[in-house]
């Protein structure tokens, strides 16, 4: 009970926040700048998420070259920039940090 | 005329089919970085001291990793509920976004649609749906890529859960697996900046987000995307 409850409601939270505004645009009158500014979510949103994995280590900023994360994120910005394959990014971003790793252990 | 009718039935069907197979192929891809996560996610849970049941539910009812590990340890520390859910809710925030973002492309669709996309709406399937959407192309049935995209998703993550859960299977920290999620937003997103006003959406909210890191309950990130949405939108003015 103790962890159901809860699980119940986090779910619940996290459901209707997806949900909201597919269930009421329409209904309600978005802002023409809303809309434009919504275009904006997913570079934002996603370099948030993924460029503090690379600068960061353990909540600290290393912009060394001992920040095996940094270089093998460049390595994989840059494969995805001139790819666009999303598991040739994945894997040459994966195999460069073992191979770093290994060198600096 | 009834052969005509016929056809275009057909064609349909061919192109629901198309669809949602395109969306499972544009998915599969990202579940690199989304097994090794479930697998991590379902040791943790358990480390932390959760009944197995109640980790598989976490996937099923909750369904956003992130979220469900700093739940999972929040439980391990016996915090107040209110706070375990207000943490959840916070992290969560992010979807509102994605909501908004993809529902003028759902409208149309009648209501059992929009709830079920909207349970499957998680970052990986939108990526990839958002992408579809905004292809300039006849855009009737692409509601079945998101189906077959967020289908694909949600099979992957309960699996890998399990996996995580119920076999145990461990994954040594040295293998630095969990940098796999990192990769995966990298490519989702480097390669749709095509304009100025993305680039800076782009780094402002990267930049942002790694000032605001030890912000708590994760409200950096929520900061960061605000500050980057706004940066996009004043040099799209601009130019």
């Amino acid at each position: 009970m103790s962890i159901w409850l809860p699980i119940f409601l986090s779910g619940l939270l996290t459901y209707s926040m997806r949900l909201s505004f597919i269930v009421f645009y329409g209904r309600i009158n978005m802002p023409d700048l809303m809309q434009r500014a919504l275009r904006f979510v997913p570079p934002a949103v996603f370099t948030a998420i993924f460029l503090p994995e690379l600068v960061l280590s353990e909540g600290t900023l290393d912009l060394t070259l001992g920040n095996g994360r940094l270089l093998a994120g460049m390595v994989a910005i840059l494969v995805a920039w001139r790819t666009k394959n999303v598991i040739l990014t994945i894997v040459i971003g994966m195999l460069t940090l073992w191979i770093l790793q290994a060198l600096i252990s | 005329m009834l052969a005509k009718k016929d056809n275009r039935t057909q064609e349909t069907k061919n192109s629901v089919q198309v669809e949602f197979l395109s969306g499972v192929k544009a998915e599969l891809p990202l579940m690199i970085g989304v097994v090794p996560f479930g697998m991590i996610y379902g040791i943790l849970a358990l480390s932390a001291g959760l009944p197995a049941s109640a980790a598989q539910a976490m996937s099923v009812i909750i369904f956003a990793g992130s979220s469900q590990f700093v739940s999972a340890q929040l439980f391990s520390l016996s915090v107040p509920a209110v706070i375990n859910i207000f943490t959840v809710g916070v992290i969560n925030l992010r979807h509102t976004l994605y909501s908004a973002s993809i529902a003028p492309y759902l409208q149309k669709l009648p209501n059992r649609w929009k709830w079920s996309l909207g349970y499957l709406l998680t970052d990986e399937a939108y990526a990839v749906s958002i992408i579809h959407y905004q292809e300039k192309d006849d855009g009737r049935n692409k509601h079945w890529f998101f189906l077959g995209a967020g289908l694909t998703l949600w099979t992957t993550w309960q699996l890998s859960t399990a996996v995580g859960v119920f076999l145990g299977a461990s994954v040594p920290a040295s293998w630095s697996l969990d940098f796999t999620l990192a990769l995966t937003f990298i490519a989702l997103t480097v390669p749709y900046l095509k304009d100025r006003a993305s680039l800076g959406a782009a780094l402002s909210g990267g930049v942002i987000a790694v000032i605001a890191f030890n912000l708590p309950l994760k409200l950096g990130l929520l900061v960061a995307a605000i500050i980057g949405i706004l940066v996009g939108l004043s040099l799209e003015r601009k130019s």
